[in-house]
């Protein structure tokens, strides 16, 4: 039975680029933040406006990028990014996760992920989900900048709906739950202590160097 | 007993628990902190009310944040006040949990991923991780060493585990002797221009072959550095000889038995003859020229003897296109007439002795070209910094026409005030030539220390074998 996700469905933008990198999802500037949040208005900056942002800056007195799809109002609402492959390549700055979930950001379907940015996404809620090339193209080539179309993504049955076709993605049970059930990892892992305990101690006897 | 790789050793030894979802609780002997991905994992645990783990596991510094002058000013030196505040809260939270740190005050402060095995906190065998993605340097030890989100910091302070999947293996063998004033960076750099910025994600890379061998600790770990650029969260090299002699003696590191009891277990740190890898590539040394970057990902790279490609050549033209447009430049320029306003070394992938060394040994005697208005050597580490001016390469740099200055990140990713200005093109001894990376639309090209130090002298690239 088909059981959509609001919560991760909705309109859709595409950035139809490969290796976007974090520096470009959100500039250096603004890692001197020492809060989770804040980043949204500074998503993609070096694209979306045409002058150079400063951290704590108002957005309302900068020059706009109009032809950036992140600045088209048709879009404003939008919680899907659809990118090509390698999306969230270079640095392992979380930033770049919690600017895109501050924008609104819910779901980015990529053709490829990096590692580190495909891990920090579902630390924070954000599904990061692998289409194949041919299904990629099929959203780039379909999209138009002058209507928002929609996604709507099964979740516990890893289905993404667009149009009239029906893509399976995969997706691991767990991240699927901690998606669903928002689970604390962390807390999680401590129910691991006794194990880690033991661990430790045995392995300190076989390497006593590594503790001071 | 099946053949192993160093990596499935390294994964095994630190197995902690197997969790429901198929990854792993993998057991952190090392976690390097700085200030600007450390806040927030802090304030986490304070939200749990719970400590650290392993205190001792711990080492903390600042160094993507700070000004590369005015050191002795300490902390009133960084006139940025959002900067400051994020090396404050660092040095809060190292007091609050009584941490180890090098202060900015410290001739041992640096670059974490300089500042490690310099002291001897890296070591072979070690599982090692930090909040930044270029943690894949310790691996030159034939330690695992990954670069993990906040989230996982916090996860580490917490549990003193990261939760893994297993990576792939792969290898890639590189046999012969380097052409002369070829380097790691090189090899690196023609690595990622051969496999693509995504042709190691999901796996672990293991180097290997002569030239491998052959390369000293410096050389290794430029080498694993930029891993990360190949889309590999971590890479390696078996610890040898070359590995235990550059440990040896070192701050930090084991000594006297404890040392013989180390180097018995760090001696088994190697691939299995029959060990099976999911994807090996072979290279011969004699392939590998200087490498200049032209675009604006680390795979869009050539030898120095080429031009710029047409993007048509390329399957995806347009982010070619985009890359070219971005940088200035027109297809069919030859790299050696490829003109630069700024010169960069340092870095966590060129900052270590060594590369200061080469880059002093081609700079001597000569000046900076006229159409380079500024050129920057900044040191990995303190140490560095005090081992260079022991070996007069200072007066070198300086009488060049160099700036020489304190030991941090600085221009590689310009969180600090020493960025590009618009347009401004620069020969950088860094690890990425992202947009706006060096500085709001500056252009970076990446090379080798050797060819950062024949571009200073010529004003243009210039393949360092003609100097």
């Amino acid at each position: 039975m088909k059981q959509i996700s609001n919560e991760f469905s909705g309109t859709f933008i595409c950035l139809d680029k490969s290796n976007v990198d974090t520096d470009q999802i959100i500039p250096k500037q603004f890692l001197k933040s020492i809060k989770k949040t804040g980043f949204g208005d500074n998503l993609f900056d070096g694209w979306r406006y045409l002058d150079e942002g400063t951290i704590d800056q108002e957005t309302s007195s900068r020059m706009v990028n109009k032809d950036f799809i992140f600045n088209n109002k048709l879009f404003a609402d939008s919680n899907i990014l659809v990118s090509g492959e390698n999306f969230g390549c270079g640095s392992s700055r979380e930033h770049a996760v919690w600017a895109l979930k501050d924008f609104g950001i819910k779901t980015v379907i990529a053709e490829s992920f990096a590692d580190i940015f495909y891990n920090n996404c579902f630390k924070n809620g954000l599904l990061a989900l692998c289409l194949k090339k041919s299904e990629i193209s099929k959203i780039f080539e379909n999209f138009n900048e002058n209507s928002a179309q929609s996604i709507e993504i099964d979740l516990i049955n890893q289905v993404l709906y667009y149009g009239d076709s029906e893509f399976k993605f995969e997706l691991d049970d767990y991240k699927k739950k901690c998606l669903l059930e928002g689970l604390d990892e962390i807390g999680a892992s401590l129910k691991f202590t006794d194990q880690i305990k033991s661990f430790e101690k045995n392995y300190q006897i076989k390497n006593p160097w590594l503790f001071k | 007993m099946s053949s192993k790789t160093l990596y499935d050793k390294l994964w095994d030894a630190h197995h902690v628990a197997k969790r429901d979802d198929g990854s792993s609780l993998i057991y952190i002997d090392r976690h390097l902190i700085h200030e600007v991905t450390s806040p927030q994992a802090f304030d986490g645990l304070r939200e749990r009310k719970i400590e650290p783990w392993r205190v001792d596991s711990i080492i903390a510094t600042p160094d993507h944040n700070v000004p590369t002058e005015n050191r002795a000013k300490g902390l009133k030196g960084i006139s940025d006040s959002t900067s400051k505040l994020q090396v404050l809260t660092l040095e809060e939270n190292v007091k609050k949990y009584d941490l180890n740190f090098f202060s900015l005050g410290d001739e041992r402060q640096g670059i974490v991923h300089v500042i490690g095995p310099e002291q001897g906190l890296t070591l072979p065998g070690m599982t090692v991780v930090c909040g930044d993605s270029h943690t894949s340097t310790h691996g030159a030890f034939g330690a695992l060493a990954m670069g993990i989100g906040t989230s996982e910091v916090e996860h580490v302070l917490a549990t003193q585990c990261l939760i893994a999947y297993k990576q792939k293996n792969m290898r890639i063998n590189i046999e012969g002797d380097l052409l002369e004033r070829v380097s790691a960076k090189d090899v690196t750099m023609f690595i990622i221009g051969q496999i693509g910025t995504a042709g190691g994600t999901g796996f672990n890379i293991e180097y290997a072959g002569s030239t491998i061998e052959n390369l000293s600790m410096e050389g290794r770990m430029t080498l694993c550095n930029m891993s990360i650029e190949a889309g590999a969260r971590s890479g390696m090299v078996a610890p040898d000889q070359t590995t235990f002699d550059y440990i040896k003696g070192k701050p930090f590191a084991p000594s006297g038995d404890q040392f013989d009891k180390a180097l018995d277990t760090w001696i088994s740190l190697k691939s299995d003859p029959g060990a099976v890898f999911d994807n090996e590539f072979s290279f011969s040394s004699e392939q590998i020229l200087p490498q200049v970057t032209w675009g604006t990902s680390p795979e869009m790279v050539s030898s120095i003897d080429e031009k710029v490609p047409e993007p048509r050549d390329f399957k995806n033209k347009e982010n070619y296109e985009d890359a070219l447009n971005y940088m200035g430049l027109k297809p069919g320029t030859k790299l050696t007439d490829i003109s630069l306003d700024q010169i960069f070394i340092g870095s966590c992938t060129n900052s270590r002795i060594e590369d200061l060394r080469i880059a002093a040994e081609i700079l001597k005697g000569n000046k900076l070209a006229k159409n380079i208005k500024r050129a920057l050597v900044v040191p990995g580490s303190g140490l560095v910094k005090k081992q260079a001016e022991e070996e007069g390469l200072h007066e070198i740099f300086i009488d060049a026409g160099f700036s020489w200055r304190d030991a941090g990140c600085s221009m590689c990713l310009g969180m600090n005030p020493d960025q590009l200005n618009q347009e401004e093109r620069c020969a950088s001894t860094s690890n990425r030539n992202f947009e706006g990376r060096q500085g709001y639309k500056g252009r970076t090209h990446l090379v080798s220390p050797a060819m950062a130090a024949a571009a200073a002298i010529e004003g243009r690239f210039i393949d360092v074998r003609e100097i």
